[in-house]
């Protein structure tokens, strides 16, 4: 390990801009001539729109123009699309609902874009959009997961409500088992729902050069390649060669700017109609409306045991909320990034999954942090849990017993994935020791002498990140390949900067790639720089999320390096007068194997931009781009063990010891993984303890629609944590690596979850707020008392 | 419109703004102090904390006309030339940042939090931090950076001016 290479606890590069208030994010790009866009949206969750009368508006101080859906169906305009064609049941097709990018006849949900005032100030963009009237016909308000299915309909051509009926696994084994079982576990259990809040609220700038033809759109995305295809290819704004995104630093996504929204295609599109560059920033209220939600499934679950504690079966019903629209990639999330990770880290051999997916009145939902496989890991862990309650057993032992084996690798799960490697052992040992599981029992008496409750309880999680070898995903409806691409470049001085599709907007890629090719080129770390979130920059790109930047976007620019050596290998070999075959490279030289004879990297990169003396039939020049498409999936895996004291008179909750224990295989940065486990670990704790995005059944309006009213985690909610890991390398990659970025949340709500169960002696739903678990307590005394 | 006169990291600035203006849409529209940032309507998430007179304020919660007078610095203004405070060299060495959005705020909170209580516990950094919101980092390293500065020789921002 050199000193800024892989491994490496470096101190990160974009840190300098950030900490001296020099960050360039999109609401810190101002265009020349810009002009400022405020929505209209729709206060009612679910309405026709009968008529939408702008002339007061248009007429109001400063407004340049103000456009309906109405206009936007007679341009033509396309609408947003789901990219991932999921297929039900019998091969049934999945049913899409038209997603325009102003609504036009109909309104779904509470927040959704009905028009757009575009004026020159943003004050008076604002005052204006109080002027348009429009006049709604309202319908009722679709909020109510069980009964959707037979109420109104969402979109009118749209049967039931119902997205799509999918299934996967062996039904017959699987009832089989739980026929033959010695014992059934069975819950019912709500992935509660929730609103991303990325700090920074999405904003865009939409720009028109009336010149060139070329269109520039600045926005908040986590794949800006991504965003020019959806716009260019289906919502038809611009050729995709006439089309530049740019994703400056981005203040945090966790899924939530993965998607393709109205806001940043209208101000787009209505830059060129209207002839002038148009910016909206997003008020806090508006992101808590109108960003994709996440999570909200209900969910039966049976779990099947023989008398020694193998399971043997596992079978659940799943009703997804997707919300009124199908977001970007929101088809997948609860049925190849959640069915087929039920199998966990277990060898239960027959498993069998049915989602229905559903619309409703309310804000789309689609991926976040973790999308889907928090799901289901708190459906299995809370499962394992309950389990080992119901036959007194020990959770730590149940789970040990059912474990995948190092020797069983390649692993194939009855639920289609091929897990590549892992030691689940070796992390459960590691965080039980960590965690003191064995003093707990003390530790529990001591508590209880203070009158406290105290609950200790574990998660044993599995993800499969590094997004995705396209042929498989292709074969199960993406519409895009999920590859990534890197490009590395010398300059004749031997400075490197490199390229990468994937965007950083957090995670420190301008470090750790820059540690990549310290490592592989043997450059200091001070000589690279990374580049990443332009499209005219950049090479292509299909960007960050599920964990997949360093996996799949490392990867690339590694095999990029590794041409770079190729390359220099040649450009050496001539220098030194010696056979290619003969030539070593390490540590930024290539070397006559077994002499002193040498030439730096520097040197071979000069030759190659000054060929005065160079190998005939050889390209001048150091510069090279890889694709890479990943074999497999990753699996990161990991074992977290929380402790909790409970306030029995209050029913509050504090962690006491937050345990860790990660495989993410090869580490480049731990300071940075630590960092992402840390910010996971505070999401997934938001979710089971504080967070819930809750809509009134009956209007369908938003009662979480701020800060003052949706609990974010603030400091005081969160302990510090105890973070370390175990490694087996991915087998497939060229880094080993498998990724880090949503372990946290994956891993986190059922260990604290069942610790609460542990402490008060029965499950409590999340968000396990003080009054839940007080009824929880106090409720159950009651029985005993009446017992 | 309104003239409103005040100093800002250290130099005399006068700006024309409508009385409804918030003083965080002067720093950042009339001055290009694009360092303080908003990412709530509500004052909840403290990405727009500056100092005000030395005390550490939400540049959302006031209007721009109220700030007349007054000397403010701004995360711009915080480090000596290419000398870092103590606090933005804190965090960067212990990752107490991540996506950088909170982290003006977080920091403008954190070295008034050190003037009002030069060795605070982790708990009352914690407790300090409740009008920061963080979604990258957990808080874990924003508290450790922050319990390292105060290991530090910590000067006041204001006492250079």
């Amino acid at each position: 390990m050199t000193e800024h290479g892989i491994g490496a606890r470096v101190a990160r590069k974009e840190d300098k801009r950030f900490i001296t208030g020099h960050g360039r994010y999109t609401d810190d790009i101002n265009v020349p001539g810009q002009a400022y866009a405020f929505f209209v949206r729709s206060p009612l969750a679910h309405a026709r729109i009968n008529r939408v009368d702008t002339a007061a508006a248009t007429a109001a101080p400063g407004v340049i123009g103000v456009l309906t859906g109405a206009d936007v169906a007679a341009a033509g305009v396309g609408g947003l699309i789901c990219g991932w064609a999921v297929t039900g049941k019998g091969g049934a097709a999945m049913k899409a609902g038209a997603h325009p990018i102003l609504a036009h006849q109909k309104a779904r949900y509470v927040g959704d874009h009905v028009a757009v005032v575009v004026a020159r100030t943003y004050t008076q963009a604002r005052d204006a959009a109080e002027l348009v009237e429009v006049d709604y016909a309202e319908l009722p308000a679709v909020i109510d997961l069980a009964t959707a299915r037979d109420a109104t309909s969402v979109h009118d051509e749209i049967e039931r409500n119902t997205v799509y009926e999918w299934e996967l696994g062996d039904q017959a084994a699987t009832d089989a088992a739980l026929g033959n079982a010695a014992h059934v576990t069975t819950i019912e259990i709500t992935n509660n729902r929730l609103i991303p809040n990325a700090m920074e609220p999405r904003a865009a700038i939409g720009q028109y050069d009336v010149g060139t033809g070329q269109h520039t759109l600045y926005t908040t995305s986590q794949n800006p390649h991504v965003a020019r295809l959806v716009i260019s290819a289906f919502v038809g704004l611009a050729a995709e060669h006439q089309l530049r995104v740019v994703a400056p630093d981005v203040g945090g996504g966790f899924g939530s700017k993965i998607f393709i929204y109205a806001e940043e295609c209208v101000c787009l599109w209505a830059s060129k109609k209207l002839g002038v560059p148009i910016k909206w920033v997003a008020e806090r209220t508006e992101s808590f409306l109108a960003d994709a939600h996440g999570r909200d499934h209900v969910t039966k679950a049976s779990l099947a045991m023989d008398a020694d504690g193998t399971f043997t079966a596992l079978k659940v019903h799943t009703t997804a909320n997707m919300g009124a629209y199908l977001s970007t990639f929101a088809s997948s999330v609860p049925t190849y990034l959640y069915g087929t990770l039920l199998a966990g880290q277990y060898k239960t051999p027959a498993i069998y999954c049915e989602v229905d997916a559903v619309y409703t009145n309310t804000a789309p939902v689609d991926a976040y942090r973790g999308a889907g496989r928090p799901e289901a890991t708190y459906l299995i862990e809370t499962l394992v849990e309950t389990a080992a309650r119901e036959t007194g057993r020990d959770p730590a032992e149940l789970r040990r017993r059912n474990l995948i084996q190092p020797g069983d690798f390649p692993y194939q799960t009855p639920v289609a994935l091929a897990y590549d490697t892992g030691n689940y052992e070796a992390h459960l040992d590691t965080a039980l020791e960590l965690a003191d599981y064995n003093g707990f029992p003390a530790r529990k008496a001591e508590a209880a002498s203070r009158g406290k409750l105290r609950g200790i309880g574990l998660s044993c999680y599995i993800e499969a990140c590094g997004l995705a070898p396209s042929q498989v995903v292709g074969s199960l409806g993406a519409g895009v390949g999920l590859w990534e691409a890197g490009k590395v470049r010398f300059s004749v001085t031997g400075k490197l900067q490199v390229f990468t599709g994937s965007h950083s907007h957090g995670q420190g890629h301008e470090t750790t790639f820059a540690q990549v090719m310290a490592s592989k080129l043997g450059v200091h770390y001070d000589d690279i720089e990374v580049f990443h979130g332009d499209t005219d920059q950049t090479p292509m790109g299909m960007g960050t999320y599920g964990s997949r930047s360093l996996a799949v976007g490392g990867s690339a620019l590694a095999n990029a390096a590794d041409k770079i050596i190729e390359k220099g290998r040649r450009i050496a070999a001539h220098l030194l007068e010696a056979s290619e075959r003969d030539i070593d490279f390490a540590n930024g030289r290539f070397t006559v194997r077994g002499t002193n004879r040498e030439k730096t990297i520097g040197e071979v990169v000069f030759a190659a931009y000054v060929p005065h003396n160079y190998p005939e039939d050889l390209e001048p020049g150091m510069e090279e781009t890889a694709f890479y498409d990943p074999a497999n999936f990753t699996f990161p895996a990991g074992t977290y063990v929380c402790e909790v004291e409970v306030e029995p008179d209050t029913g509050t909750v504090e962690i006491v010891k937050f345990t860790a224990v990660d495989d993410f295989g090869k580490v480049v940065n731990p300071m940075i993984v630590e960092g992402q486990v840390h910010g996971g670990l505070a999401q997934g704790i938001g979710q089971a303890m504080l967070e819930n995005a809750v809509y009134d059944p009956a209007s369908g309006q938003l009662l979480t629609g701020s800060y003052m009213d949706y609990c974010m985690p603030r400091a005081d909610d969160v302990p510090s944590f105890d973070v370390s890991t175990t490694e087996t390398a991915c087998t497939h990659n060229p880094l080993g690596v498998k990724g880090c970025g949503e372990a946290g949340a994956i891993g986190s709500p059922p260990a604290l979850m069942n610790a609460i169960a542990d402490a008060v002696g029965t499950r409590v739903s999340m968000p396990a707020t003080p009054e839940k678990v007080w009824q929880a307590i106090h409720g159950s005394a009651v029985a005993q008392a009446a017992e | 419109m309104s003239e409103v006169s005040f100093k800002v990291n250290g130099s005399a600035v006068t700006v024309d703004v409508e009385p409804r203006t918030l003083l965080v849409d002067a720093l950042r529209q009339n001055l290009g102090l694009t360092g303080t940032h908003v990412g709530c309507d509500t004052s909840q998430c403290g990405c727009c904390v500056i100092h005000m007179d030395g005390t550490s304020v939400k540049a959302c919660t006031m209007l721009a006309v109220q700030a007349e007078g007054s000397a403010i610095t701004t995360i711009e203004g915080l480090a000596q030339g290419d000398e870092l405070h103590p606090m933005q060299a804190a965090f960067r060495d212990h990752h107490g940042l991540q996506c950088g959005f909170c982290t003006p705020g977080m920091i403008m909170s954190a070295v008034d939090l050190l003037q009002h209580n030069p060795k605070p516990t982790e708990r009352e950094i914690r407790e300090w931090l409740e009008g920061n919101l963080c979604r990258c980092t957990g808080y874990h390293n924003i508290v450790k950076a922050i319990q390292a500065a105060a290991g530090s020789a910590v000067s006041s921002p204001m006492a250079a001016e």
